[in-house]
């Protein structure tokens, strides 16, 4: 199973009630998804050489005791960088005046256990094992703020319980998928992408629909010409929602095996796997509800 | 009693299906209003009593299915297989209806004012589905009986591997499924339609909004009925 929910607010006086609209809507996917949960907002784009990277170190030894601020010192020490780091236990979002890749590899090389969760000037991301109302607790998902986020809960098929395989997954800056489904092709899309250079983390299916529509995007496609080439490449079920600095995009596939909704009203463009997300929304009675059409593309600007 | 009413932000829904179920018949009630129902799974399943259940809202998946002899009016949307394997009676949609829509249906009459998503009638063993709008691919695969009318479009593969059912399409048919075909019309055809359109009430709403005489027969060319050991898998 599990469910996804993306939620896009239209007018900026909403934004900062991004999060406290969207946790009903991901609690109300519990049954679909009640093993891990996880979101990415997206948020005010920091200024051009700014970057921000979200941190996990659940998986660590220390878990959330991990000594953030020490990252911070080190980062001073063997990179010269000045970074603030707001961290919430095991998560940290450090934000700094970098080019990302060198300090994403010094990040890997002296922790190793240390999970990115992502990179970029506009997003914060956030996933975890737990049920989705314990995750959102955990992370406060109702203060966040932003114009568009896209969560997901998730109930395991195709790889392990593990934080890292929660969803949604990212590649490249600003960019993060979460699918509803299972892929037949994943390995025949990373042997695909790997002679590229691309690098898998995990041996999660949904990774390699995101590492191939970052994989377009960043060789010039636009955001339409990639999902057409995902339609071509990808072949199992899939209902995709995805996240860009300014945009949110779904795609079903031909079958339509995987469900969605959408809700949209002046305030915002609310999707989920079903209505039940949906209800509690604001107006929701004079939303205009739809279910959008397989093999097509919905894409809405923030 | 005569009516009652089951608000489900109030009261969950097991507490309805249980008074539909038992109660509704021992107490001769004919008629449940459900409110907010929000996409809630399973409402009013399985009856089994000729009462009358009105749904204000958006219902979630199976509504009404399994119906016997009951009225199930949802006033919104319905998710996946709404009327699932229904008896009889009569399951009315008057927004859209997601995939499934009257899957395995033995009897009765399912009328969706909207679209309807894929796979609609998919099964469909006997009863009657008027869509007001389109329906999805797939549509009435491997459907064994029972009449379906189609006022919009509908998607790719209709009628795939089709038995004995049949179904009158008004729009356009992006393809045909294998072994379906398109067949002439002939007057019992017309009056057909014409009493499906009468018994959803989609005439009457919008004056003759439909004229029988617009719609195509589509039903099985019989040709997969018998195994054919020369076909090398082409159909």
């Amino acid at each position: 199973m599990c469910g996804i929910v993306g939620l896009l607010v239209k007018k900026p006086a909403l934004r900062p009630r991004l999060g406290e609209l969207m946790v009903p809507m991901l609690i109300g996917m519990t049954e679909r998804g009640p093993d891990s949960a996880g979101l990415a907002v997206f948020t005010e784009p920091l200024a051009e050489s700014r970057r921000k990277i979200s941190l996990y170190s659940g998986m660590c030894e220390e878990g959330a005791d991990f000594n953030w601020l020490g990252l911070s010192h080190e980062l001073k020490e063997h990179l010269g960088i000045d970074a603030t780091i707001a961290a919430q236990g095991n998560h940290a979002i450090v934000t700094a005046s970098i080019v990302p890749e060198p300090v994403k590899r010094w990040i890997k090389e002296r922790y190793p256990k240390l999970h990115i969760l992502s990179t970029g000037r506009a997003i914060d991301l956030y996933k975890d094992i737990g049920t989705p109302a314990e995750v959102a607790a955990r992370y406060a998902f109702s203060g966040l703020a932003g114009s568009h986020l896209v969560g997901h809960t998730r109930m395991a098929t195709e790889s392990a319980v593990t934080p890292d395989r929660a969803h949604p997954f990212t590649a490249g800056e600003d960019f993060c998928l979460v699918h509803n489904g299972s892929l037949s092709n994943p390995y025949g899309v990373r042997r695909m992408l790997e002679p590229h250079g691309i690098r898998f983390e995990t041996d999660n299916d949904t990774e390699a629909a995101c590492r191939f529509l970052e994989w377009r995007l960043r060789e010039g496609d636009d955001l339409e010409t990639a999902l057409q080439r995902g339609f071509e490449a990808l072949d199992g079920f899939y209902t995709f929602l995805m996240g860009t600095a300014d945009k949110l995009a779904l795609i079903r596939d031909p079958f339509a095996c995987k469900p969605a909704v959408v809700a949209e009203t002046d305030d915002y463009v609310a999707i989920a796997s079903e209505f039940r997300s949906l209800a509690h929304l604001p107006d929701i009675a004079h939303a205009k509800v739809f279910e959008p059409a397989p093999e097509e593309m919905y894409v809405w600007n923030a | 009693m005569e009516r009652m009413n089951f608000d489900l932000a109030q009261v969950p829904l097991r507490e309805l299906n249980a008074f539909l179920h038992r109660d509704a018949p021992a107490q001769g009630v004919q008629k449940v209003v459900v409110t907010n129902p929000d996409g809630a799974h399973n409402i009013a399943v399985g009856l089994d009593c000729p009462i009358d259940v009105e749904v204000h809202g958006h219902a979630g998946y199976y509504a009404g299915g399994m119906n016997k002899t009951g009225t199930v009016t949802i006033f919104g949307s319905a998710g996946t297989g709404v009327a699932e394997n229904m008896m009889s009676g009569r399951v009315q949609v008057k927004g859209f209806a997601s995939n499934g829509a009257g899957a395995s249906m033995h009897g009765g009459l399912l009328v969706i004012d909207g679209d309807a998503g894929l796979r609609c009638g998919i099964s469909l063993k006997g009863g009657d589905i008027v869509v007001g709008g389109s329906v999805g691919s797939f549509s009435a695969f491997m459907a064994q009986a029972g009449r379906m009318v189609i006022c919009g479009d509908a998607g790719d593969a209709l009628g795939d591997s089709l038995y004995e059912a049949v179904l009158y399409v008004k729009g356009s048919i992006k393809s045909l499924g294998a072994d379906a075909r398109i067949e002439p019309m002939s007057e019992a055809d017309y009056a057909a339609v014409k009493e499906l359109l009468d018994a959803a009430g989609l005439q009457h709403d919008a004056g003759l909004k439909h004229d029988p005489r617009d719609f195509k027969r589509v039903a099985s060319a019989r040709s997969l009925y018998h195994w054919n050991a020369d076909a090398d898998q082409e159909y």
